[in-house]
């Protein structure tokens, strides 16, 4: 029998990857925004593990909505992405310093 | 013992082995493909939650659409594949070990003792007959109507966003002006010209 707790362990380990990956591509803005989807899905993976669990329809709901947003967030960073290689000529994180200077 | 812990714990491998080849590759159109295998095998392990609407959603939204838009940014942009990976090393340690201690820390508070079996009870078994889909679909359309349809609005919100932020007016393309068009005047289209009239031959 799967237990409710190795769902939610599968997520945190899904969350911990990603964001060891945001901590670690500090050169390149694409795999920063996959590391941010995986983070999205290690949290919609708690929201189903525990609508299955409590035999409630509500957490499957809300993972819809996230899905909209994060297809909303993918859309509008991407063009972000491409807006800012067209100007700068580079998506390395460390050289987006212009308003520092 | 059933079949659901052995399915589980081989797509929870694979999930746990694609994600880490998503952070860690040096390509990212490599990191983009192992992306996409993470999205199936979570939406097998969806399946194992009973979850089938968004499992064949998370593969039509995800893999079908915003997927096949990260290839495309990639292949678009001119990438320094031997900059792109520097400071990996540098910064291993930091995020290694913020990671893992995150990774502890949750562990601790979502292990068996707190939410095992024997706490939250066994699951509900639906019957054969049972759709994930009507019963989620009920629930959209009427107690959240509302943030269906400021979903929508958002998504309208997303698409003219990212219209508006990528597209290049170029100055040697031929547009119409509308504007211009409707408040055009009879001065500027003909001009009447006073000659005289010519004698016959």
């Amino acid at each position: 029998m799967i237990e409710l707790s190795d769902f939610l362990i599968l997520g945190a380990i899904l969350f911990c990857i990603s964001l060891a990956g945001i901590f670690l591509n500090r050169k390149n803005i694409i795999i920063i925004l996959m590391a941010i989807e995986l983070m999205l899905l290690a949290v919609n993976m708690n929201f189903v593990a525990f609508s299955h669990y409590q035999g409630n329809i509500d957490g499957q709901i809300f993972v819809f909505f996230i899905l909209t947003v994060a297809a909303a967030e993918a859309a509008i960073g991407l063009a972000i992405l491409i807006l800012l290689f067209r100007t700068k000529r580079t998506i390395n994180v460390d050289r987006l310093d212009s308003l520092k200077h | 013992m059933s079949i659901e812990p052995i399915l589980f714990y081989i797509f929870s491998t694979i999930l746990v082995l694609a994600s880490a080849a998503v952070v860690t590759v040096r390509n990212p159109v490599y990191a983009a493909l192992c992306l996409v295998l993470a999205f199936f095998t979570c939406a097998a392990v969806w399946l194992l939650l009973e979850a089938e609407f968004l499992a064949l959603v998370l593969i039509l939204v995800y893999v079908g659409a915003v997927m096949v838009l990260f290839l495309f940014v990639i292949m678009m942009l001119d990438i320094n594949l031997v900059r792109a990976k520097e400071g990996f090393i540098k910064y291993l340690p930091a995020g290694g070990f913020v990671a893992f201690l995150i990774l502890i820390e949750m562990a601790v508070v979502l292990g068996p003792e707190n939410f095992g079996i024997e706490v939250t009870g066994e699951p509900l078994k639906h019957a054969a007959d049972y759709s994930n889909t009507k019963e989620l679909g009920v629930a959209l359309y009427t107690h959240y109507a509302y943030p269906f349809e400021i979903a929508g609005a958002l998504l309208l919100l997303a698409i003219v966003a990212a219209i508006s932020l990528t597209m290049r007016r170029r100055p040697d393309s031929k547009y119409q002006d509308p504007a211009e068009q409707v408040a055009v005047k009879r001065e500027d289209r003909v001009r009447l010209v006073k000659m005289p009239s010519e004698n016959k031959q």
